[in-house]
């Protein structure tokens, strides 16, 4: 009797399931599904797709000069932002982490450039600070650095645009803050009988302790940093000679600039096929660094 | 003794690095509030910090700036993008979260790897086919997109959010609830709702603050200057005069951001709680 009635409330969740399997299905699935095809096709927006099976592909990669730049791109600055960020925000939560006095304060401030995320107020600001003649190369100039042409050089751009990604660590910071909260100090007492050194019981306590942390953050991050948009379009537009310009911005001129929407699909799923090569590399690694709770 | 002084010296030298960084990194966004006083003079080439004078000028000329739209229709276009956006998605992700944490049904393992596997899609490869969806459902140039997506729960890192919450609430109350005659929604509204307030706060907040700033998909679905959000207002304004006027920018870069500093002040322990539970449980 009482069985019957909870398996009959068990298929009630359908209901509340119902809006979301819609919107999985046609706003998720499908259009995952159907980015294939077009990158199967020639599609203009405007007319019906022909297909034109792997063509755009090899366009991409045998062709296509624009791609190959912007592929390099995407790499360097998802291989260059992520792990500066994760170790900026690591650093700083453990120095926040001891219980000093005006933590919260400094809390905060290290928090709020995060608040603007993608925003094109700080992406704005990027450009002005780091213009040929900006507030950064004044400041160079009267320590006798001479100017420093950020956004005109290839070398300096990426890193530069990077620059405002890894300056957003606060939400990762904050998350690691929490994490640490959750290591038991008994470890580190029975470290500190044991003898070892604080930098010791860093990475052998620390650090596996919050393993699950640092993991999600990293995959979240990477899977954001390939997807880069806002700061290229907005700051450089790709240049100087196509050295910012990354894939997610290659992808919008194709797409909506040029309207060759096969061709961008097939962008568009490098850019998956790099998210999944990166995820799944990272998962690959995991069971060698990183430490859930009850295998201890 | 020498110990502990050795002990002072490294808490002072510990706090002086904290600050100096802590003052590096807000540094740019105090010189952008100051920018907004500066003749392109004092800003090209320029190091200090205070303009030659203070005039609220610029924020006047800055706001009027695009083309007879005023920067009253981009805050009036993005809180009618935003606040709708945000509130369903609450609602429908809060819903969904009930449907997986509290239900056992056939299917739900696979449903779940399916809400877990769309955390991790991409959006860059959905945005041509839902361009297409939402042009043959004729709602392109206007937030429809938004709302619909929001209101079928597509923001699957705030249900996944939510159920991390809902799980965190021990079963009994709800079952006995249940097991009392209360129906599955009753139960879900009288019991589980109030307990779950902090969550959707935490998940609104996120929401608000993401699609304010978000600029990628308003760019892809609105194409009317009337009907653009503040970030699109912000980007149009390079291109609006061939001599960019920084200062009226950076004046209306500081407005642009406002709401998300004093959204922040005011709710500070929610945005910290928020991130703390979605990472922490995951």
């Amino acid at each position: 009797m009482k069985k019957s009635i909870i398996s009959n409330r068990n298929n009630k969740a359908f209901f509340y399931l119902a809006p979301w399997i819609i919107g999985m299905l046609l706003l998720q699935i499908y259009p995952f599904i159907k980015s294939f095809y077009y990158s199967l096709t020639n599609y203009n927006a405007m007319s019906d797709p022909t297909f034109i099976g792997f063509s755009n592909y090899v366009t991409l990669f045998t062709k296509d000069n624009e791609f190959r730049k912007s592929l390099w791109a995407t790499v360097q600055y998802a291989v260059f932002t992520v792990p500066c960020k994760i170790i900026m925000s690591l650093l700083i939560a453990i120095l926040l982490n001891k219980g000093r006095k005006g933590i919260g304060i400094l809390r905060t401030i290290y928090y709020l450039p995060s608040l603007f995320g993608g925003s094109i107020a700080v992406a704005i600001l990027w450009k002005v600070l780091f213009m040929d003649n900006g507030m950064i190369n004044a400041m160079l100039n009267s320590i006798g650095i001479s100017t420093i042409s950020f956004f005109g050089d290839p070398k300096t751009a990426l890193p530069t645009l990077s620059s405002l990604e890894v300056w957003q660590f606060g939400s990762s910071m904050v998350m690691f803050l929490a994490a640490l909260k959750q290591v038991p100090a008994s470890l580190y007492e029975a470290a500190e009988i044991d003898g070892s050194g604080k930098i010791k019981s860093f990475f052998s306590i620390t650090i596996p302790q919050i393993s699950p942390i640092i993991f999600f953050c990293i995959i979240m991050q990477t899977i954001n940093a390939l997807q880069n948009f806002t700061s290229a379009f907005v700051i450089t537009q790709g240049g100087p000679v196509k050295s910012t310009y990354m894939l997610g911005l290659k992808l919008y001129n194709d797409g909506f600039l040029y309207w060759k929407m096969g061709y961008a699909s097939a962008t568009s799923w490098i850019i998956f096929l790099l998210v999944l090569v990166f995820t799944l590399v990272l998962f690959g690694t995991s069971k060698y660094w990183v430490f859930y709770g009850d295998e201890s | 003794m020498s110990r502990k002084k050795k002990k002072l010296t490294h808490e002072i030298i510990m706090y002086v690095v904290l600050v100096g960084f802590g003052i590096l990194m807000i540094y740019p966004l105090i010189w952008m509030f100051f920018a907004s006083f500066k003749t392109n003079q004092e800003i090209y080439g320029g190091i200090g910090l205070l303009p030659e004078s203070f005039s609220w000028e610029s924020y006047v000329n800055g706001w009027n700036a695009i083309g007879g739209n005023t920067y009253a229709t981009f805050f009036k276009n993005s809180f009618m993008l935003v606040v709708p956006t945000t509130l369903l998605t609450v609602v429908a992700s809060m819903f969904v979260a009930y449907g997986f944490a509290r239900f056992d049904f056939k299917g739900k393992k696979v449903l779940f790897t399916l809400l877990l596997s769309t955390l991790m899609l991409p959006n860059a490869i959905l945005i041509i086919p839902r361009y297409s969806i939402f042009r043959s459902l004729n709602v392109l140039d206007s937030y429809w997109p938004f709302y619909l997506m929001s209101a079928f729960a597509c923001y699957p890192f705030f249900t996944y959010m939510i159920i991390q919450f809902l799980r965190g609430i021990p079963n009994e109350l709800d079952e006995s609830a249940y097991i009392d005659g209360c129906n599955t929604f009753k139960t879900f509204t009288h019991i589980l709702l109030p307990l779950l307030k902090p969550a959707l706060f935490s998940a609104g907040l996120f929401q608000f603050l993401w699609t304010y700033n978000d600029y990628f998909n308003s760019l892809i679905y609105v194409n009317t200057v009337t009907k653009y959000t503040v970030s699109m207002a912000l980007r149009l304004s390079l291109d609006a005069e061939s001599v960019v006027i920084w200062k009226n920018v950076m004046a209306m870069s500081c407005v642009a951001v406002l709401p998300v500093v004093i959204l922040f002040f005011l709710c500070q322990k929610y945005f910290v709680d928020g991130i703390a539970t979605t990472g922490l449980k995951g």
